[in-house]
């Protein structure tokens, strides 16, 4: 047990916890031996705000990886797994047998339990749901030590407060997952330039539900008639005889580990707008007008981030916050507002995206639901408050919410707002946790 | 906890009738809502004060303070952060006095010296108990330039400012790896209660301008700085002249 400075991904707002590392059979001692500043789990650090932080308290380092590989026989091909293994390691586990996850984030970085806690979702949500939905059971550590095995069949309440539950509900030690059938690592991946927002949106709303996995890089900078111009990009897993050359020798080739870094974190942040304008202006021209039928490894389609380890630090000392909303089906007038917004702020973000979502599940603090999500990453810096506060409430008065996985700035009093199903997710944690045992940075600033 | 963009949601003033302590409250009020708790001495100018941030959006409660009485501290911490974590602590109490009498009236000096140092250090070892077992925390210092290079004409309070200026730098350090953090703030001549009828310095400045330094440096996670920005520099000089030549400055 060590002292150590935590910050998420976004390299913000640190405190400093006693981060513990253990394994999966020293989890309930440690859970009712945590002082009064509680204990959270901690994945991979991926969230970018302070979800899996704990000032003054104790912080669970991930457990150790584990993979009990599905059996070939299994239609649903369940894979056993710690919840401290990571996806870069299970898809690793799973490409060689024919299998994938049927949803990954941006980054293979981040661990099942995180993945769980954070019911995050993918470019496939539209078609697949969120993680939570291909979880077939977890064993959950709750506050007194004991060991639940919940699932949706299984005491569904605890399983679906727990989904998306931030880590607030219990310690997830492992779990059971559904994975889907591939042929190959690759996808065959079409790219399409949209010159302004209509198009993209109509586009998308159009005929994403033809495509497995659907995902808009947006041009938040571009102003006037160019506004909310994308490069559109929709993807399928590759059949054999799809590929040619090398990669039908290889049809299955697992992921690798970055092979390039960001060594240091500058003085001063690399991300000005000038710099962002002509990236973004050369990233939309470079796109082709309409491509088909490209392949690309799964790594390159789903994680192209991850080639680059640490690229986090690039924003200098001040770090980085990711702003994710979602905004119902209907609500499309607020959403040119918000992009009207930050273009008229010139905001410097290059790492935008437009998604639409499918229908959400039933776990109260899940962020999906159906509608369109915007992220994008900028800068931290105080003068940006006014305008997240000002969009916070646009997006609260669409109905809509921000991703609490991805949150470091919101204010306590929008959370009811957003999630209207808090209360159904307090009752729950606590019954489970009367004393609020599990406790984070986030816990305390949203007061959840 | 002080967000990502270095937004805390609960502040404690002590010495919270000061001119700057309320300049600071008043920005960040501003800025989203806020828990204050103001420690001060019982006062017309107290209740004016959380009336004031009050109407401006924040969650004020008065707690009496009282910097001489020294056993008390520990206890007025506590009550601060009983309720939900310290996230910032000004440290802004403080007397100018008359400065010939200062060290001339035995009392007056030592009244002088209790109220701007060991105050200080009573509260900042009270904060930094709290703040270390949060894991998280601001302690904002008011100090002063006058400490920086102490002056015949103003020795008492420069000395005074002097020690607790140390003591807080010290403190920072001692709470390095702790999670807990301390800013020293030294401005220069600034237009308060405090200094009134007094012809200000040049780089005079008010104390809504240490106060916007304060929220920034906040928020940039700074240990040390001067307001105006310019006075570092001017200090650095100055500390450095001959004490023959300093004696002849109009200072």
């Amino acid at each position: 047990m060590s002292d150590r400075e935590l910050t998420g991904w976004g390299l913000t707002a640190p405190s400093v916890g006693h981060l513990v590392e253990t394994d999966p059979g020293a989890v309930p001692d440690l859970v009712r031996s945590a002082g009064p500043r509680g204990l959270i789990a901690r994945g991979l650090g991926r969230s970018y705000g302070d979800p899996a932080q704990n000032a003054g308290g104790t912080v669970l380092a991930p457990l150790p990886s584990a993979i009990e590989p599905p059996d070939p026989d299994d239609p649903d091909g369940l894979v056993r797994v710690s919840a401290g293994t990571s996806l870069h390691d299970l898809i690793g586990a799973l490409l060689p047998r024919g299998r994938f996850v049927p949803v990954t984030p941006g980054t293979r970085y981040v661990t099942v339990g995180g993945a769980i806690a954070c019911d995050v979702h993918g470019k496939s949500h539209h078609r697949a749901g969120s993680f939570g939905d291909h979880v077939a059971a977890l064993d959950l550590v709750l506050a007194e030590g004991s060991t639940r095995t919940v699932g949706p069949d299984r005491e569904p309440d605890v399983f679906w407060a727990t989904v998306g539950g931030l880590g607030l509900t219990g310690v997830i030690t492992s779990a059971v997952l559904r994975t889907i059938p591939v042929e190959t690592g690759y996808a065959v991946v079409s790219t399409q330039r949209l010159p302004d927002l209509d198009a993209v949106m109509a586009e998308m709303a159009g005929s994403d539900r033809d495509h497995t996995y659907s995902v808009a890089w947006i041009d938040t900078l571009a102003r006037g008639r160019s506004m909310g111009r994308s490069v559109l990009s929709r993807g399928e897993h590759a059949t054999r005889d799809q590929l040619s050359g090398r990669a039908a020798t290889r049809p299955l080739p697992v992921p690798h580990e970055p092979r390039l870094a960001v060594p240091f974190r500058p003085p001063v942040g690399l991300v000005r707008s000038l710099g962002v304008r002509a990236f973004n202006e050369a990233w939309y021209r470079k796109a082709p007008r309409h491509r088909t039928g490209e392949i690309q490894s799964l790594a390159a389609f789903f994680h192209p981030l991850d080639g680059v380890a640490d690229w986090n630090r690039v924003y200098g000392p001040r770090g980085l916050v990711q702003y994710q909303l979602v905004v119902p089906d209907g609500a499309e007038a607020a959403l040119v507002g918000i992009l009207e917004r930050i273009a008229a702020e010139r905001l410097p973000c290059f790492l935008a995206v437009l998604k639409r979502f499918g229908p959400g599940n039933p776990a109260p603090l899940s962020f999906p639901t159906a509608g369109w999500t915007l992220a994008y990453d900028v800068p931290a810096h105080p003068g940006l408050a006014p305008l997240l506060d000002e969009l916070d409430r646009a997006v609260v008065d669409a109905g809509g919410r921000v991703y609490l996985a991805k949150d470091a700035r919101l204010r306590p009093e929008l959370l009811p707002a957003m999630y209207p199903r808090l209360g159904e997710f307090r009752e729950v944690r606590d019954r489970l946790d009367p004393d609020h045992r599990f406790r984070s940075d986030l816990a305390r600033r949203l007061e959840i | 906890m002080i967000n990502a963009l270095g937004q805390p949601q609960s502040l404690l003033l002590l010495g919270g009738t000061s001119d700057i302590a309320l300049a600071i409250a008043r920005r960040w009020t501003r800025s989203g809502p806020v828990h204050v708790t103001l420690a001060a001495r019982p006062s017309a100018r107290r209740d004016a004060a959380v009336a004031e941030l009050a109407a401006l959006g924040a969650d004020v409660r008065a707690v009496d303070f009282e910097a001489e009485a020294t056993d008390t501290h520990a206890a007025v911490v506590a009550a601060a952060a009983a309720e939900r974590d310290i996230d910032v602590a000004v440290v802004a109490f403080g007397v100018l006095g008359d400065e010939e009498r200062a060290w001339q009236d035995h009392d007056a000096a030592v009244r002088l010296a209790t109220v701007n140092y060991v105050a200080p250090v009573s509260v900042g070892v009270c904060l930094a108990e709290v703040l270390r077992r949060q894991g998280h925390g601001v302690v904002v210092a008011l100090s002063s330039v006058a400490g920086e290079r102490v002056r015949r004409s103003n020795f008492v309070y420069g000395s005074s400012k002097a020690g607790m200026d140390g003591f807080f730098l010290g403190l920072g350090e001692a709470l390095r790896g702790s999670g807990a953090r301390v800013l020293v703030v030294r401005p220069g001549f600034v237009r308060t209660k405090m200094t009134e009828g007094r012809s200000p310095a040049p780089l005079s400045v008010d104390a809504d301008d240490v106060a916007a330094a304060v929220i920034d440096a906040v928020a940039a996670g700074d240990d040390l700085i001067w307001v105006p920005g310019a006075l570092r520099g001017v200090m650095s000089g100055l500390r450095h002249v001959p004490r023959a030549l300093f004696r002849r400055l109009p200072l």
